[in-house]
């Protein structure tokens, strides 16, 4: 297989048009493959989200994160956009789904693409990951420890809102990346999602990880946990192998 | 934990940036959440900011839950012992 890889800054139409940056890591092998949304965390279209679109793409994907907070503060370092964004109470979901949807389009639209889509997202990102799967047709889903899913409104906080009750309209399966140590969500959430995934007759699956709490896949942080991200990772190549192949 | 709660206030005053420039600073942003860089899972974070100069006019720090416990008793405790000096 021809290895080569690209990654770099590209421009796309988000919702309503927008003109959105977004970071692409694309495999070169004309070989069609399966594309991958990445959604950024709460923090920013930062370094280590970048890292993984090029990983997805060194694992065959093409890949796209749309940078959500284009608009509120365009070429702005990643924490200075991520404090602004926060100061206007985050993104509201319709743009976020908006935005979703422009990255799938850029996606499909690559000489070497399937057709098929997968998204992931961790922390905020998870959760935009769960309301992705629940408006846009999907062929997989990676949610990782998003909180807000199950939980209760937030007082002022227009933009964050729970999502479990519209688990009957999931479109794909869905993997979700726990800790068993994480506050937000708890591991007592994670049970409400995983019966209201069920109920609702979705495929999914879960996997929660003993030792590790929130954002135990990053790397830059001291919530690291080497056990967990690996095991997860390793999930995930599994996961998308399996649906987003062909 | 993304807590997602954030307190927006508007301030008077000051803040010194990185670059040795102060700036007027006219909001600030007070959270607890994941930091950029300090050694912990959460902080509380506060950005003073100036938005009408851009996002980039942001002075920000990160302080451990107990830290900054501390620094707000010290502020309110340093305001208390000079009432007549504060308007």
């Amino acid at each position: 297989m021809y290895d080569a890889t690209l990654a770099e800054t590209i421009y796309f139409p988000g919702h309503n048009g927008d003109r959105l940056e977004g970071y692409l890591g694309r495999a070169l092998d004309p070989e069609p493959r399966g594309g991958v949304v990445v959604i950024h965390h709460m923090p920013g279209y930062d370094r280590e989200t970048k890292e993984h679109v090029r990983r997805f793409a060194t694992m065959g994907y093409n890949a796209l994160c749309p940078n959500l907070y284009t608009r509120v503060a365009p070429g702005a370092s990643p924490e200075d956009a991520a404090a602004a964004a926060r100061a206007q109470g985050g993104v509201p979901d319709d743009q976020v789904v908006g935005d979703v949807q422009g990255a799938i389009n850029y996606l499909k639209a690559l000489s070497n693409s399937n057709g098929k889509i997968g998204v992931i997202g961790h922390c905020s990102g998870g959760r935009h990951t769960f309301l992705a799967a629940t408006e846009l047709p999907l062929d997989a889903a990676v949610v990782c420890y998003g909180g807000l899913i199950v939980g209760d409104p937030i007082p002022n906080a227009p933009n964050w809102v729970p999502l479990v009750d519209r688990s009957p309209k999931v479109t794909a399966p869905i993997l979700g990346l726990f800790g068993n140590d994480d506050k937000f969500p708890t591991p007592e959430q994670v049970d409400v999602l995983d019966k209201a995934l069920t109920e609702a007759g979705k495929d999914h699956e879960f996997h929660r990880y003993d030792g590790a709490g929130h954002a135990f896949f990053s790397v830059d942080r001291a919530a690291y946990r080497v056990e967990a991200a690996v095991d997860g990772w390793q999930r995930i190549a599994e996961f998308y192998g399996k649906h987003l192949a062909g | 934990m993304c807590t997602y709660i954030t307190d927006t206030i508007t301030v008077s005053g000051s803040a010194k940036g990185v670059d040795g420039q102060w700036l007027r600073v006219t909001d600030a942003s007070v959270y607890f959440d994941h930091p950029a860089h300090a050694l912990a899972d959460h902080t509380l974070n506060i950005d003073l900011r100036r938005p009408s100069d851009g996002p980039s006019a942001r002075v920000a720090v990160e302080l451990t839950a107990e830290s900054a416990r501390a620094l707000a008793a010290s502020i309110l405790a340093v305001l208390d012992a000079a009432p007549a000096l504060v308007d």
